[in-house]
């Protein structure tokens, strides 16, 4: 029985090994003044049972393009965030873009409502309009925003009340960090040398 | 000390798909029913312990690379939870105990929150 999972996973795992390898060379394949590939997501409020789907498949995009661990992680986490607002807090839900080049993620994120009334307290950790409701099932502890921003290397949050919010978040890949399987192959030649 | 190990120390239950335990070696622990904590605490390759057995606690060990989650005070996640746990091969054990007995349990095995 042993055997046969280690034999499930051991194809499990080749399958992945070769969706990376596909998809890693992306950037170095195509080639133009300035690539960058777009993933969009249309979120729902209250969809609690998709929650996290989005980051999680951005965070997996992020690794079969070869992206560092660490930098999906990274990116995984901020957007699982702003993802999980759009769920619990807007009027209508809302959207995620990702724009991913070899050495710059952005994610934008926005909704039409119903916006935040204090920016400035909203990002402080702790604070939040969450209900009891939506505690009890672990959110609204008032740390999204904080966490977030100390995910990025840049975030820039725009909200009007009543009209909704607008939050851009920017990632900068310097040396590992670069995207694709070219840095790789760099750093296997380095330690040849 | 590995995830085999913990599981027969602490008498836990597997309600996922079976795995090569011996070979995945925790390296943090985290305990939180807070989902935002966990995202801004827990480390990577941690046991993160909660009595939380939502299906949202996937996304979340799944976005953080947590080795396995022990879901305490004999909650008990639904199937639904279960298979995307599967699909995302994210190892969820459960214990009738107290996050408290599970986490002074782990700290004892040496694990430790640095």
């Amino acid at each position: 029985m042993t055997s046969g999972i280690l034999r499930a996973l051991e194809h499990e795992y080749q399958e992945e090994e070769v969706r990376k390898y596909r998809a890693s060379h992306l950037f170095e394949d195509i080639e133009s003044s300035r690539t960058s590939l777009i993933l969009r997501y249309i979120i729902q409020r209250y969809n609690f049972t998709n929650g996290g789907a989005a980051s999680s498949n951005i965070k997996r995009a992020l690794v079969r393009l070869g992206a560092n661990p660490q930098l999906a992680r990274r990116v995984g986490i901020a957007i699982y965030e702003a993802e999980m607002n759009l769920i619990i807090h807007t009027t209508n839900g809302g959207s995620i873009h990702v724009e991913i080049e070899p050495n710059q993620i952005s994610a934008f994120i926005w909704d039409e409502g119903p916006g935040i009334k204090d920016v400035n307290l909203a990002m402080q950790p702790g604070y939040s309009t969450a209900t009891e409701e939506i505690r009890e099932l672990g959110f609204g502890a008032g740390m999204g925003l904080f966490n977030i921003s100390r995910c990025v290397d840049e975030m820039d949050l725009k909200s009007e009340f009543g009209k909704g919010t607008h939050l851009t978040l920017k990632f900068f890949l310097k040396g590992e960090d670069i995207m694709g399987d070219g840095h790789l192959n760099l750093k296997e030649d380095g330690n040849d040398a | 000390m590995t995830l085999d190990q913990i599981i027969k120390d602490l008498d836990l239950k597997v309600i996922t798909e079976g795995k090569d335990f011996a070979s995945v070696t925790p390296t943090h622990g985290y305990v939180s029913d807070m989902l935002s904590c966990v995202m801004t605490g827990a480390k990577n390759k941690s046991i993160w312990v909660t009595l939380q057995a939502h299906n949202n606690i996937v996304a979340v060990a799944c976005l953080l690379d947590i080795a396995a989650v022990i879901i305490s005070e004999g909650a008990k996640p639904d199937q639904e939870t279960i298979n995307k746990a599967n699909e995302e091969g994210i190892t969820l054990l459960t214990t009738d105990k107290n996050s408290f007995y599970v986490v002074g349990r782990l700290w004892q095995l040496g694990l430790r929150d640095q």
